[in-house]
């Protein structure tokens, strides 16, 4: 069940390894669990199985209190069967949810397998909504399907379904748009970077209120901040937008060299960034050095789930001195990556796809010091003797920026450090 | 189209995944896409399993559709045959597998495989995790022991004389509740009564020991959400009958003692077998604050109708609301309601439960996972007592519902979360010290679960007060301000009471005097 075709590479990038096999990863629908707490007055309505439902509270670990702002549509045979009109349902399923939920200003419908499947077009049901909801909110839909998307995908798909609703810039003059979803510690903080090296005209997509929707036109600069965000980027780029070509900001040199890459478009040379952004930068240095020792020296494998393993895995090599012993990941887009692929070393071996029981059987082979995997295989393997990191952290923890190296460093020392402080047991 | 924010069950596939997780040399293929793979971390995050569920996904995409679905299922049903060597293999699929239509059962049957195969059909869109838990594990011990049923005119073979009486342990599971620890008590319990374990199943059973069911005397229904069926055909078909008292709680637990005496023909003295504590603590002097607590009850329908008896009969509470999600089971968990003068409730609907429990305005809420959130955000007392569990309730100790030792958990679970009876008096007495009051949690408690402030209703009332509407009742400014002295934990129930007794009496406006016109009226 493994199909490997290694793929000859432009010198300097390491050769791409392909896996088909069985996947183990989430589907784009977990992305809701962070979105919906980012953009506030959003509601994600799931039109799904009782599976979506069951995923998106075993994934979110029916901790949120709050009600939360997603629910599941959950098709039944009768919808199945033609028995009740899809489309009629939905709509009295939106109403019913609309009148619960005045403070909504956002409605997206989200697909799912089952309807992807059946080609229940959603795009269409929204239109007819926004029609009938006009002056109240708006609705879009987007597939979060495990068939087409993979974990972080989704937002990438959320994204690109707002992409349409932005305004058209009034001028082309230069304006930012940093992409993807960020803490709102870590927006606050680069504001304050931006602010420092001159630049003011930011806007930070999504944003934390649905109709904060930012201008689009010749003269955005997409910045990315968050590398899983291949359609957006297309459909930003079809209003106009130009992408700004960089590291991601993960670990000092990454988030250094990603405003280095946004200050050369207002012509701010990377000298003039560093001098600017000396104080967070000594700060993360002495941080990191702290966090450091834990990490120097120790085998790192990635196994395919969050689309973060290539920057991440960049950053553990460079900054922490790791030793990767293989990078997983779902998905290259090669032109997002660029950047990143170019600073790995070329012996890395770089594997995109999966086959989960050859990947296992390769982590239990080299036995690396730790191992960054999906929340379902993380205790099996701890229970073989292997330390592991669980990667949906990653994404639901403030990681990027220079204040964030340190935590970020601590995610992957944390389990190693308790593996040298417990006197309990053993873990082999 | 049914709008779910939470749900009290998963799919169907599930409960197949219940059942292969449990169990030991069983495989199951299951014919979906990648996302339905979280389900390996309700397995090894939730229940922090140490192995991955026996589980192997066709993880199907967008662009195998139409063309290699049907071929990506043979290649995963050789690869698993291949990799893992099962006893048995299951194979079904997931809500999207469904809609495809390969049929990977029958593909399974053809496909001249190294297992036997038992195919499950799960009708994703009808049933729910429970149903396929019960559906999977009856079709595969009706698989293994269909063709050793007695035939027509053949009677079960009497125990031979030197052998003890034995039962078999049905229902258990990974991901029930407290399952691991309640198989070892009623063990102990059929232990001290001389009576032989033959199969526990499916908890840590393989499909060889499935064979052996039909050696035991009778069979102990212990989980029937998952048991039924399979107890039901193994009477039919191996003349075994069914105990199905389930021990749970200290009457049930001696009520189970002499079923499965009687059943087994045994002479057993009850007293004998055991005792718990929770009999002497329930009648200690300190217990009496406890006598008709409001509770509300909502579960599967084995721990809500266990634990209604439990809380009427053996703590002293007023058993005030109680019901159920397991469809299954309506029938029983209504009967029984009727029996408490109740209506039970009956939904998978989480917000109905909701204002049932806003309404109802109980003093402690026994429930799931939701109920507990539920009673967080009003502040009330609560404590788990059946699935679905989150972590904390998959225990490090020993702690089992069943049995006698199961008494004595049930005993301190349910009184841990609520306000100790002199606490109670010295909130009650000195209302505005500073340090003691609404906001501040019970010392013992430490903030977590019950205790938390309720809403304040002032402004509500205020609200209410300029309402014209006609039948509106509106609260003096005296009358609220009194109503705020009354300590939080019984607050709700003394405005809900009021008002009741407002509305019963025609007033439309309540002062000070209504209120303790009705603290007289409803006082017991």
């Amino acid at each position: 069940m493994t199909e490997v075709i290694a793929r000859a590479e432009s010198t300097g990038t390491p050769a791409v390894i392909t896996e088909r096999g069985e996947r183990a990863v989430f589907c784009g629908l977990t992305s809701i669990i962070w979105l919906h707490r980012r953009i506030q007055d959003a509601f994600f309505l799931v039109v799904g199985s009782r599976t979506c439902a069951h995923l998106l509270q075993s994934a979110a670990g029916v901790m949120i209190f709050a009600e939360p702002r997603f629910a599941t549509a959950i098709l039944g045979e009768r919808d199945l069967a033609g028995m009740a009109d899809c489309n009629e349902e939905l709509d009295r399923v939106v109403s019913e949810l609309l009148a619960r939920r005045p403070d909504v200003r956002r409605l997206f419908l989200v697909g799912s397998c089952p309807s992807e499947v059946i080609k229940l077009d959603l795009a269409n049901a929204a239109a007819r909504l926004q029609r009938v909801h006009d002056n109240r909110l708006r609705i879009s839909a987007f597939s979060g399907s495990g068939i087409e998307t993979t974990f972080t995908q989704g937002e990438d798909q959320c994204l690109a379904s707002m992409v349409p609703d932005l305004p058209t810039a009034q001028d082309s003059s230069l304006r930012l748009m940093v992409v993807g979803t960020l803490a709102d510690i870590v927006e606050e903080q680069f504001r304050r970077h931006f602010a420092q090296l001159g630049i003011t005209e930011v806007d930070f997509f999504p944003a934390a209120r649905a109709d904060d929707l930012p201008a689009v036109g010749p003269g955005t600069r997409i910045l990315l901040a968050q590398p899983y965000l291949s359609d957006t980027v297309a459909a930003l780029r079809k209003r106009g937008g130009k992408l700004i070509s960089a590291l991601y900001p993960l670990g000092i040199q990454g988030t250094l060299a990603w405003f280095q890459a946004a200050a050369a478009e207002w012509g701010c040379s990377a000298e003039t960034v560093q001098e600017a952004l000396a104080i967070p930068i000594a700060r993360a240095q002495k941080a990191l050095s702290r966090v450091r020792s834990s990490l120097e020296g120790k085998t790192l494998q990635f196994l395919p789930d969050s689309q973060l393993e290539i920057p991440l895995a960049r950053f553990l090599s460079e900054e922490c001195g790791m030793s990767l012993v293989e990078v997983a990941t779902p998905f290259i887009d090669q032109s997002l990556m660029a950047e990143e692929l170019a600073r790995l070393a070329e012996d890395v071996r770089l594997v995109e796809g999966a086959d989960l029981d050859s990947a296992l059987a390769r982590v239990r082979a080299n036995r690396p010091d730790l191992t960054v995997c999906g929340m379902g295989i993380a205790n099996p393997l701890e229970a073989e003797g292997l330390r592991t990191k669980w990667s949906i952290e990653l994404v639901f923890t403030p990681i990027q920026g220079f204040d964030q190296v340190a935590d970020l460093a601590g995610l992957f020392s944390r389990p190693l450090v308790r593996e040298r402080q417990l006197e309990v047991g053993s873990w082999s | 189209m049914e709008l779910a924010l939470w749900t009290y069950e998963g799919p169907p596939h599930v409960g197949a995944i219940r059942i292969a997780a449990s169990m030991r040399d069983v495989h199951l293929v299951l014919h979906a896409p990648q996302g339905d793979t979280y389900a390996d971390l309700l397995f090894t995050m939730i229940e922090r399993e140490n192995r991955r569920p026996p589980v192997t996904w066709t993880t199907f995409q967008a662009r195998d559709l139409g063309s290699s679905t049907a071929e990506m299922v043979i290649n995963t049903l050789e690869g698993v045959c291949e990799r893992y060597s099962p006893q048995v293999l299951l194979v079904a699929e997931s809500c999207t597998g469904e809609l495809l239509q390969d049929q990977p059962g029958a593909l399974a049957k053809g496909a001249n495989l190294s297992a036997p195969v038992i195919p499950i059909e799960m009708a994703a869109y009808t049933h729910k995790e429970n149903w396929g838990a019960s559906e999977t594990f009856y079709q595969l011990v009706r698989g293994l022991l269909a063709a050793r049923a007695l035939k027509p005119g053949e009677t079960k073979a009497p125990r031979a004389a030197d052998q003890p009486p034995s039962v078999n342990l049905i229902g258990p599971t990974k991901l029930g509740f407290r399952c691991r620890d309640d198989v070892v008590e009623v063990q102990k319990l059929l232990e001290q009564m001389g009576v032989r374990v033959n199969v526990v199943a499916p908890l840590d059973a393989t499909p060889r020991d499935l064979l052996r069911i039909p050696d035991a005397d009778a069979n102990v229904n212990l989980a029937p959400e998952v048991g039924d069926l399979t107890c039901d055909w193994l009477k039919r078909q191996f003349q075994q009958p069914i105990i199905s008292t389930v021990p749970m709680g200290w009457g049930a637990t001696r009520d189970f003692i002499a079923e499965v005496s009687e059943t087994l023909g045994l002479d057993i003295d009850v007293e004998s077998v055991g005792d718990s504590r929770l009999p002497w603590y329930s009648r200690s002097v300190d217990s009496t604050y406890l006598t008709n607590k409001r509770v509300f009850i909502f579960a599967d329908g084995t721990h809500a109708i266990a634990a209604a008896r439990i809380a009427r009969d053996e703590m002293g509470f007023e058993v005030v609301g109680l019901g159920t999600y397991s469809r299954e089971r309506a029938r029983d968990v209504r009967a029984l309601a009727k029996e408490y003068g109740l209506e039970a409730l009956i939904t998978d609907d989480y917000l109905a439960v909701e204002r049932a429990v806003e309404a109802l305005q109980p003093e402690l809420v026994l429930g799931t996972q939701m109920e507990r959130h539920i009673a967080k955000r009003l502040g009330l007392p609560c404590a788990v007592i059946s699935t679905p569990a989150h972590v904390q309730d998959y225990p490090a100790r020993y702690s089992p519902q069943m049995g006698f030792e199961g008494c004595n958990v049930l005993f301190d679970t349910w009184v841990h979360p609520l306000i100790m009876g002199l606490e109670e008096h010295l909130l009650t007495m000195f209302r505005d010290d500073f340090e003691f009051n609404d906001t501040a949690a019970p010392s013992h408690l430490g903030g977590e679960g019950g205790g938390a402030h309720q809403p304040d209703t002032v402004a509500s009332i205020e609200e209410a007060a300029e309402t014209d509407e006609p039948g509106a009742i509106a609260w003096a400014v005296s009358a609220e301000k009194e109503l705020r002295k009354i300590p939080f934990f019984v607050r709700g129930k003394a405005r809900r009471n009021t008002e009741h007794f407002a509305i019963e009496n025609g007033l439309s406006l309540i002062d000070v005097e209504t209120l303790y016109e009705a603290k007289a009226h409803y006082s017991r």
